[in-house]
């Protein structure tokens, strides 16, 4: 795909695989073959904000998750959560089993999504490196060199979707959450069927961290700086500072790890962002409103909420934290390659989390759901798999939708990806000729984000690889095709 | 001899059609030795280059690129299954088909609380697609062979369809396979 502008030669990529979703990426180049502007473009749209309106509002918990596969619950969580809200019951109000069920859920969907990412999508670039063949680069090529690894990341998502099952009903899509609480709790024998693997699971999740550590060490020096950049980071933290991932309070800090905001709760994220719309991307580039959209950027995600947490409340995740710290000091983490040991972190929290609430009684309550008074407004934010997620629904007297906002979690990363893809162009790029492996180096540090493109733009896609460097009368230069 | 191929794409789909591919769990690993994995979005093969016995596809089409890729598709394909809701009737996406388009963009890029945009402009940039006025499912467009009902078919399901396919044997799906949800 090119047009070119004056004085200036453009190159575009298509799809970028192994990432959820379609997304694209052009370069334009100026007269000395110096890249002018990168961009990651977003192709597919959705118009879930319109055609959800006039739905009855318990519709949206199960509607939304229908815009994203890959992490369903978060959908139906930030949906739930933003329906408690509307219909009166705020978030400390939920019967102990009905939230206690819902964070089983969320954190087995971490658990599944993680071990995804690091394993099915990410694990080729680490272990046959960035510029191996694309016929190995890939899981089947994992499986093929490591069945151990391979037999592993395929029980540890299925350990992910077992408890997604026992508490949503279902494995994709399920229908768990309802206003203001739970459709079923926890029976016994569900409870220890998930009890006996628990600890193997642990086990493998240390050892993927392992993985990941010791390859980032042994590349930190090519790492640190690749498609690298200060930014700010957003999440939602506990009150008392520690990583939620299920329910909290916004806050900023920028890249020096000063407080841009602390504790502004959900229901007033209006206060404090804002998207750009820009004519290129479906995707919208979000914003700390006081900053504006040039210096607001922000990143979120794995990398964003080991940065803004002060402490993790799981031991051998928090042990693990204090070292991810001690490579920057102590300062916040810029290295975009850090997502991924920031993400089997995570992975560790999510199934200390899981054991922690399968030794709880509360699991077996009966008591699921808790009444309010319609209020007809809610906000729902939670920490998805690739970042914070907000939800934001009105609804009439007639218990119909009249407004619906979304702000999905790969969206908050619209501005890093394009300035990782930037980086890696500026670093890898030699002005003449497209190569796979600057193909590749691009794909990589999107990758890094794990973007569900899927629920950025509620869409997705993929089209082959193709990738054209243009001179400033059009013709073509240099071309490489992928695939 | 060589491993039949098999190829896959997600078109306006959610992914969670593939997701459902995943969770054969296990079994992903026998069914990789019985076929060949072409283009797909969990490898980096992104250009048909061999002849294929099966496409899979899961969402319908909402835009042009969707269209190219499904003709793409059927072009290289011996067998095509619309796999899940939104391919086989259009699903959530299609849910706008009752709206004009031009008030889904408004709403997304004009309307919503968070917008900020001063210049009142849509993204319409010659690098992305055009929207198609409305979603279609993916029979509408090109010959389908084969439907799997479900949103999204369960994991068994299609474990069993394909190994059918495969050992040449007539598809038989026991009734609590076959879910419209
Ligand atoms: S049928 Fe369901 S699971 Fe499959 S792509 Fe559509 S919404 Fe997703």
């Amino acid at each position: 795909m090119t047009t070119t502008t004056t004085d200036l030669k453009r190159i575009t990529i298509e799809p970028v695989t192994r990432v959820e979703g379609h997304g694209k990426v052009s370069l334009l180049l100026d007269r000395q073959n110096k890249v002018r502007q990168a961009r990651f473009h977003i192709v597919e749209f959705r118009g879930f904000e319109r055609f959800a309106q006039g739905r009855p509002y318990w519709e949206m918990p199960v509607l939304v998750q229908r815009l994203c596969g890959i992490c369903p619950v978060s959908h139906h969580l930030a949906a739930a959560k933003a329906i408690d809200m509307l219909v009166g019951v705020d978030a400390d109000k939920l019967t102990p089993t009905g939230e206690k069920m819902r964070r089983l859920m969320h954190y087995g969907q971490f658990y599944q999504s993680h071990a995804l990412h690091f394993f099915h999508l990410a694990s080729p670039d680490l272990l046959f490196g960035f510029d191996a063949d694309p016929q190995v680069r890939n899981v089947l090529g994992v499986a093929a060199k490591f069945p151990d690894l391979a037999v592993q990341a395929v029980l540890m998502r299925r350990y992910g979707q077992e408890v997604i099952l026992r508490t949503a009903g279902k494995k994709i899509h399920g229908t768990g959450a309802i206003p203001g609480g739970i459709n079923k709790n926890l029976s016994i024998q569900e409870r220890d069927e998930l009890k006996k693997d628990a600890p193997k699971m642990l086990e493998w999740a240390v050892a993927g961290l392992e993985l990941c550590k010791k390859f980032t060490r042994e590349h930190l020096s090519d790492l640190a700086d690749f498609g690298s950049f200060p930014s700010n980071h957003l999440s939602i933290v506990r009150k008392d500072g520690a990583l939620d991932l299920y329910d909290g309070n916004l806050r900023a800090i920028d890249s020096e790890g000063k407080k841009i905001f602390d504790q502004v709760a959900p229901k007033d994220y209006l206060s404090v962002i804002r998207e750009e719309v820009r004519p290129w991307s479906y995707m919208k580039f979000p914003f700390i409103k006081d900053l504006g959209p040039e210096k607001g950027w922000y990143r979120v995600g794995p990398l964003a909420r080991l940065n803004t947490c002060d402490f993790i409340d799981t031991p051998v995740a928090e042990k693990e934290r204090q070292e991810f710290k001690a490579l920057t000091q102590g300062k916040p983490n810029n290295i975009t390659m850090a997502y991924h040991w920031a993400r089997l972190i995570e992975l560790v929290h999510a199934i200390e989390k899981i054991q922690l609430l399968l030794d709880d009684p509360d699991l077996q309550g009966t008591n699921l759901v808790a009444k309010g008074t319609f209020r007809g407004e809610g906000v729902g934010i939670v920490e998805a798999p690739r970042g914070t997620l907000f939800h934001h629904y009105k609804a009439d007297k007639n218990d119909q939708i009249t407004m619906a906002n979304l702000i999905v979690s790969t969206t908050n990363n619209n501005e890093p990806m394009n300035a990782a893809v930037r980086k890696v162009a500026e670093q890898f790029f030699d002005g003449r000729e497209v190569t796979e492996g600057l193909l590749n180096r691009i794909e990589v540090a999107i990758r890094a984000y794990d973007p569900c493109l899927s629920c950025a733009t509620h869409a997705m896609g993929q089209m082959p690889l193709i990738v054209e460097a243009l001179d400033e009368a059009g013709t073509v230069v240099s071309r490489a095709v992928k695939g | 001899m060589a491993k039949p191929k098999v190829a896959t794409a997600s078109l306006a789909g959610c992914f969670g059609c593939h997701m459902s591919i995943l969770d054969i769990d296990d079994r992903i690993l026998k069914l990789a030795e019985l076929v060949e994995f072409h283009k797909s979005p969990i490898n980096d093969i992104k250009k048909f280059s061999e002849r294929c016995l099966v496409g899979i596809i899961e969402g319908g089409c909402c835009n042009e690129e969707n269209v190219h890729v499904l003709q793409d598709f059927r072009k290289n394909c011996d067998l095509l299954i619309s796999l899940g809701d939104c391919a086989t009737m259009g699903g959530l996406p299609a849910m706008r088909n009752h709206v004009p388009l031009e008030e889904c963009l408004a709403e997304a890029y004009l309307h919503g609380p968070t917008v900020h945009n001063p210049a009142k402009q849509i993204p319409n940039d010659p690098e992305i697609p055009l929207i198609l006025d409305k979603v279609y499912p993916l029979h509408e467009v090109v010959k389908i062979d084969l439907h799997l009902p479900g949103c999204p078919p369960p994991a068994d399901a299609i474990w069993e369809v394909l190994v059918a396919l495969l050992n040449n044997k007539p598809i038989d799906l026991k009734y609590g396979l076959l879910r419209y949800d």
